[in-house]
């Protein structure tokens, strides 16, 4: 090493031998290795199992050692309808996530900006941010507590009007609406932040300057935020894209997961997944819906990617 | 251009504000004094209804204010549950996870961004691509049951939620704020790598550590999936999972409460849920507002950049 300059520190050369390279970056390849066997743990080892979708799981004989069965199992839940059926389900409620969080969460944010006083949008924000913080077992408790037709809120309204109650736990016809408002309710707190925040870093130089020149309220928020806030809305929306078949377990397990006579209606992949699993002990079928899922997530957030990347190469994730 | 104290325009002789801007301030008013009231809303139901007798909510339903205030489903959950055990290990559990995840994400999070390292950007593949492809739960639960006998084990909850590839991108990105010089004058006095990381860059990286570890506190706090799949034969169980049994098996329900202080037939259940319920999000309940700045520079600085 020559030190013309004695205040300049070599840098561990990106040039140089890979043992030179390994044993001058020793001590940061050994900061990353609680991390790298972690993930080696938990995330790669898991890796080889996916094989179980490939063969006639049996308990005694192990994955490797179970008949090789090839693609029956992915057959057998194509034939009967069920991975169409649930793959359909799982993307037509994203679909409703995606749209309808985006719509709320914009509308939350700009309605937040117009309120002048700072300790009521303080407070009013951390109200709206309290569903984001509980688990989604409580939610579940939180939902029955108001619908349910004997001791539910809901009721006891309608039966102080003299109407009859509602059975929504007897029927599953209203829960996919059911399930969209839940999910809005505990979403939009969080999902207007990222939008509160957008709008925050707007100039307000920009606005003032349009109000000077006459424009109203409807004509600062169509011609100044909302295509201010595009290009995040746009890039939200396509990762939103990329996992629409990542179904929000926790939020529909809770909700109806243990009612076949409700959940037949909003069956998701991972429903599907976690009763094959947990309660039938199929792994096979398991595994292969969920590699199923998994590849076209995969190739999904490929996708998504390689356009975030031609339109706005900052954001692309790699 | 006049500002009220708190930055926002104020009407001046110069700019008038025009009425449809008083408009939609009436509609931002209206509107999210509705949305905060339903966030908080169920809340108030259970909390009401916990502190209602059980014949008045069998006969009148869930209540916002108790028609007859009484703490008797508290006391039973206090008394004789196994709710304090419950909190012992929740706490354990979230303390541990949260300190040593916190630590590998701060670690690695900082190493990952250093210019200078030369593998970082093929360990930061490795560590991403476990987003982009997972197994599947199927394989996982063999894994953790045939292969690491983790079944019935607290391990099963205690790992999986310590570590993952978003909360150490989250902590990269944290600590790409901080100068690089800071770690170059480290270097000059010939400090160690380690030594750089644990006495120059983790007292900068204060606001990354407390948002990292917020986001993995609350994780274990509110840990209920790895329970349902692993714990199947613990009687100490974590807060939320035990609500979820409570709530969803009757015979867990007797279980918890001690049964000498209640025959079976007058057990309470439906106040019983919301004490325990309330017992469960308490803490969170008072804290969240305190911590919750963190949480949104997190989203902040995590959303679009996943």
């Amino acid at each position: 090493m020559t030190t013309i300059n004695p205040r300049k520190v070599e840098p561990y050369s990106v040039k140089g031998s890979l043992r030179r390279k390994l044993f001058n970056s020793k001590t940061l390849i050994l900061m990353c290795v609680p991390a790298i066997i972690y993930f080696i743990a938990f995330s790669y080892a898991p890796l080889p199992g996916i094989y179980v979708a490939f063969v006639n799981y049996n308990y005694r004989k192990g994955i490797f050692g179970s008949p090789f069965v090839g693609l029956k199992n992915f057959d057998f839940v194509a034939k009967s309808g069920k991975l169409w059926m649930l793959t359909q389900n799982t993307i037509l409620f994203n679909l409703a996530f995606i749209l309808l969080d985006n719509l709320l969460a914009v509308t939350v944010a700009i309605l937040l900006k117009e309120i002048q006083s700072k300790s009521f949008r303080k407070v009013s924000q951390t109200m709206m941010f309290l569903p984001y913080f509980i688990s989604q077992v409580l939610v579940g408790l939180l939902v029955f507590s108001l619908l349910n037709s004997d001791t539910g809120f809901l009721n006891v309204i309608l039966k102080g009007l003299g109407a009859e109650p509602l059975r929504l736990y007897k029927t599953g016809d209203p829960w996919p609406l059911i399930i969209i408002l839940v999910h809005l309710w505990q979403k939009t707190g969080y999902n207007s932040v990222v939008y509160f925040a957008a709008i925050m870093g707007i100039d307000d130089s920009i606005i003032e300057a349009s109000m000077i020149d006459g424009a109203n309220g409807w004509q600062k928020i169509r011609y100044i935020i909302l295509p201010s806030l595009k290009p995040t809305v746009v890039i939200l929306l396509l990762f939103a894209l990329g996992g629409i078949v990542k179904g929000d377990f926790g939020l529909f397990w809770n909700l109806v997961g243990r009612n076949p006579i409700l959940y037949n209606k909003v069956d998701i992949i991972e429903m599907f997944v976690y009763r094959a699993t947990v309660s039938d002990f199929n792994f096979s079928t398991a595994s292969a819906v969920g590699l199923y899922q998994s590849l076209i997530g995969f190739i999904l957030v490929l996708t998504v990617n390689a356009i975030v990347k031609k339109i706005e190469p900052d954001y692309s994730l790699f | 251009m006049a500002k009220n104290k708190d930055g926002m325009l104020e009407s001046t002789g110069k700019i008038k504000l025009t009425g449809s801007d008083y408009v939609i301030r009436g509609i931002g008013y209206f509107f999210i004094t509705i949305f905060a009231i339903m966030s908080i809303f169920p809340f108030l139901v259970i909390l009401g209804t916990s502190f209602e007798t059980e014949d008045n909510i069998i006969t009148q339903g869930v209540t916002l204010l108790p028609r007859e205030f009484t703490t008797a489903a508290y006391e039973l959950v206090i008394k004789g549950g196994t709710i304090w055990q419950s909190y012992c290990l929740t706490i354990v559990l979230t303390a541990v996870g949260t300190t040593i995840g916190l630590f590998i994400c701060a670690m690695t999070g900082y190493a990952l961004q250093r210019r200078d390292f030369p593998f970082r950007n093929g360990i930061s593949f490795f560590v991403y691509f476990t987003s982009l492809f997972q197994a599947g739960l199927a394989p996982y639960y063999l894994l953790m049951t045939q292969t690491y006998h983790l079944n019935n084990s607290y391990f099963a909850v205690l790992l999986p939620l310590m570590v993952s590839s978003w909360l150490i991108i989250l902590m990269k990105n944290f600590a790409k704020s901080i100068p690089h010089e800071l770690t170059e004058s480290g270097k000059i006095d010939g400090a160690g790598d380690f030594k750089i990381f644990t006495s120059i860059i983790l007292p900068m990286l204060k606001p990354g550590l407390a948002t990292v570890g917020l986001f993995l506190a609350l994780g274990y706090w509110n840990e209920w999936y790895q329970s349902s799949l692993f714990l199947q034969n613990k009687t100490v169980l974590p807060l939320q999972y035990s609500l979820y049994k409570i709530i969803n098996e009757a015979q867990s329900l007797k279980n918890s409460v001690a049964s000498q202080y209640v025959t079976v037939d007058s057990l309470p259940s439906e106040s019983l849920k919301m004490a325990t319920a309330m017992m469960a999000t308490g803490p969170i309940i008072f804290l969240y507002p305190f911590v919750q700045r963190y949480f949104i520079g997190g989203i902040t600085v995590g959303a679009v950049k996943g």
